[in-house]
């Protein structure tokens, strides 16, 4: 074991990456101080290395792992420990700047004192069609009440591990263990059959200027997501860049997770490059989130300010790598919409589903439709065709009478 | 610490510092050591270099969706159980469960032979992939790779003498679960620089030339700067080396990388992104700097 001093330094160096905001559980600790007895102390990269593997366990760690060993190795040599470290632009810039035009405020605010009381039928029912962008905060809020009742459940496809059941597998394990009951006599033949599983979600949501009326609501929505969902979804936010909020959003309590989401977001109402934005999540989370017989869903009004032509490409290899790409736009609610906007329209080849998303209803309408899709494919037991339901609501927006058929 | 990297270079793989501190620490603690990296960086190599080097058997288990302990672990052999009780009732005996539930009858799989064997030095045991299996296999491997047992419910614990070294490799198509990477040492392995592709290319195709070996080096590095769906890595490099081998080439030309370069860029998109003017482009520097 290490002498007690430079036990003492393992320990402030641990504190200095928790400082970061890097988990390091006090078992790491202790490998890294018996890593140390085989390794020594003298070079300085054999004890970089044997502190990096033993310390942390992610690639994205590895960034704030070099700030403060390069912090820790300087002052090693003085003696002195650090007490401070280089400022870290992004989170030090969002704590110290609370100001609420950083981001949809009304989201974060603690909840109000006066209880909301249950709504009459149609009063609820008025609320649930009003376009989210009208409402008044105090119907904001019982929209978040609403909200939280929707039953998110997203449709499963059949998976590839198995379980006892009427499949057309044998078991043989099963099999044999009955036939020990009847003298050895396989008299009953045990099958098993594919344990359905949850397809995978992945939210990409704009956050830019046009989007800003309804991104109040939509974090809410994205709040409601991450906690609802068996098999808890990716999700995303964009304007001019994209940012991965899924950790942020898995905090316990909307407050907090909001807040997180306020802290690592940092363009929030900027324009909006959704070809790049799509074109970055392509490139870098693709591979890694959309597996697994994947749905996507877009959340973006289409206004785009950034290439036509690269979005379209973008879109068109994001619709093949997944298994169903929606596109959730709230403009689609307003009666005479027409996806005019050229980002729109460059994209909608491309997406399996257009869909409003401006009120309750129509969320409560997507959460069926998500369970809907996949119970039918499940009852095929194969991928059923795209276009098996890509129904008259493909289309919605184009013609006023075919969006006529699509009230609940 | 020296002697493991000149005996994984010995088996032709050159492991940089980052890379032999972690296997060193990884045999020393008895951890399992947690590999993350691009597609192509040499994961799975260097588990198959190090057995090689310390003189042990390798046992691998790719991972896949829906990998269950039958395969992975252990599973009964049905057929010689039906067997042995039909010779017996022919002799007019009744089986008896214990003598169908032993060892002559057991089919043993990888983490199972990993754990209880009786080889003079404990195994390699590489878990490949890990990300491509589902989460009930990473929470089965938890108990495996933290007391390093395995419970048969016919037989009862089985707890290793020796344990295993243990590589658990990822290419981060998914995130693994914390509670999985915190049993093990981590190390992300980075593309090689310049300088590293470059002797890794000679130490393992001797045959090439080395104008060739150095203009194939700057090319792929090049290559690695662009914005691509999939970024070639060292093995995709080796691939490429090899195939000029065989072409019988000295010089990288226009001609021949564009007839090649399938070897090295396997998304579509990526291939019709550098025809034409960026790949000159980036011929015109590899010239520069060779």
């Amino acid at each position: 074991m290490p002498d007690g001093r430079l036990l003492r330094n393992i320990l402030h160096f641990v504190r200095l990456l928790r400082d970061l905001g890097l988990q390091v559980d006090p078992h790491r600790a202790r490998l890294f101080a018996q890593a140390l007895a085989q390794v020594g102390v003298a070079e300085r990269s054999d004890f970089y290395f044997a502190a990096r593997s033993c310390l942390i366990y992610r690639q994205q760690d590895l960034a704030d792992f070099d700030r403060a060993f390069e912090a820790f190795w300087r002052s090693r040599f003085r003696g002195g420990i650090p007490l401070t470290l280089p400022a870290r632009p992004r989170r030090r810039a969002a704590e110290s700047d609370p100001t609420p035009g950083r981001g949809p405020s009304a989201g974060i605010e603690p909840e109000p004192a006066q209880g909301v009381g249950p709504l009459a039928y149609s009063a609820a029912e008025a609320l649930r069609q009003k376009d989210f962008a009208e409402l008044t905060a105090e119907e904001l809020e019982q929209v978040r009440r609403l909200m939280r009742k929707v039953a998110w459940r997203l449709g499963k496809h059949p998976g590839r591990r198995q379980r006892a059941g009427k499949g057309r597998l044998p078991d043989h394990r099963r099999t044999f263990r009955s036939s020990l009951r009847y003298g050895g006599e396989p008299l009953v033949w045990a099958l098993r059959q594919p344990r359905p599983k949850f397809r995978p979600l992945v939210v990409l949501a704009d956050v830019s200027g046009s989007m800003e009326p309804y991104s109040r609501v939509l974090l809410e929505f994205l709040y409601g997501l991450a906690h609802g969902l068996d098999q808890p979804p990716e999700i995303f936010v964009f304007s001019t860049r994209l940012t991965r909020i899924t950790r942020a959003l898995r905090s316990q309590g909307a407050e907090q997770a909001l807040r997180g989401v306020f802290r690592e977001v940092l363009d929030w109402s900027g324009g909006t490059r959704i070809g790049e934005a799509l074109r970055q999540f392509n490139l870098h989370w693709a591979r890694r989130v959309v597996s697994g017989g994947a749905v996507v869903a877009i959340i973006s009004d289409g206004l785009d300010r950034g290439q036509t032509e690269l979005l379209r490409s973008e879109v068109a290899r994001l619709q093949r790598s997944c298994w169903r790409l929606m596109w959730l736009n709230p403009l689609l609610g307003s009666p005479d919409y027409e996806p005019l906007a050229q980002g729109m329209r460059a994209a909608l080849p491309f997406v399996d589903d257009f869909l409003p998303a401006n009120n309750l209803a129509r969320l409560e309408e997507l959460a069926l439709q998500l369970q809907r899709a996949a119970a039918r494919q499940a009852k095929a037991g194969r991928p059923a065709p795209r276009q098996a339901f890509r129904p008259p609501r493909r289309q919605v927006g184009v013609t006023s009478s075919r969006r006529r058929g699509y009230s609940l | 610490m020296d002697g493991l990297h000149s005996a994984l270079r010995e088996h032709s793989y050159l492991a940089d510092r980052g890379l032999t501190t972690a296997l060193f620490l990884a045999l020393r603690l008895s951890r399992p050591l947690f590999l993350e990296g691009e597609a192509g960086v040499g994961k799975t190599a260097v588990a198959t270099a190090l057995s090689a080097a310390l003189g042990r058997r390798l046992l691998r288990l790719q991972c896949y969706e829906g990998l269950d302990i039958h395969q992975a672990v252990y599973e009964w052999n049905y057929t010689r159980q039906m067997l042995h009780i039909r010779l017996l009732e022919a002799r007019g005996e009744r089986p008896q469960e214990q003598d169908l539930f032993g060892p002559a009858y057991l089919l043993r799989r990888p983490l199972l032979e990993a754990i209880d064997n009786s080889d003079p030095l404990p195994p390699v045991l590489l878990i490949d992939e890990i990300d491509r299996s589902d989460a009930e296999f990473e929470a089965y491997l938890l108990e495996v790779l933290s007391d390093f047992q395995i419970s048969i419910p016919e037989i009862g614990t089985i707890q290793a003498l020796h344990p295993p070294v243990v590589i658990v490799t990822s290419n981060r198509t998914r995130e693994v679960h914390d509670a999985l990477k915190r049993r093990c040492l981590y190390h992300w392995i980075e593309y090689p620089t310049l300088e590293r592709e470059y002797e890794i290319l000679t130490l393992r195709l001797p045959g090439l030339p080395d104008r060739l070996a150095r203009q194939v080096t700057a090319f792929v590095q090049g290559l690695r700067q662009l914005e691509l769906y999939k970024v070639p890595g060292i093995a995709e490099t080796l691939d490429w080396a090899e195939a000029l081998v065989a072409l019988d080439r000295e010089e990288l030309e226009l001609e021949l990388v564009e007839d090649t370069l399938g070897a090295l860029l396997k998304v579509q998109e990526d291939l019709a992104a550098l025809r034409g003017d960026r790949l000159r482009q980036l011929l015109t520097q590899v010239e520069a700097a060779g």
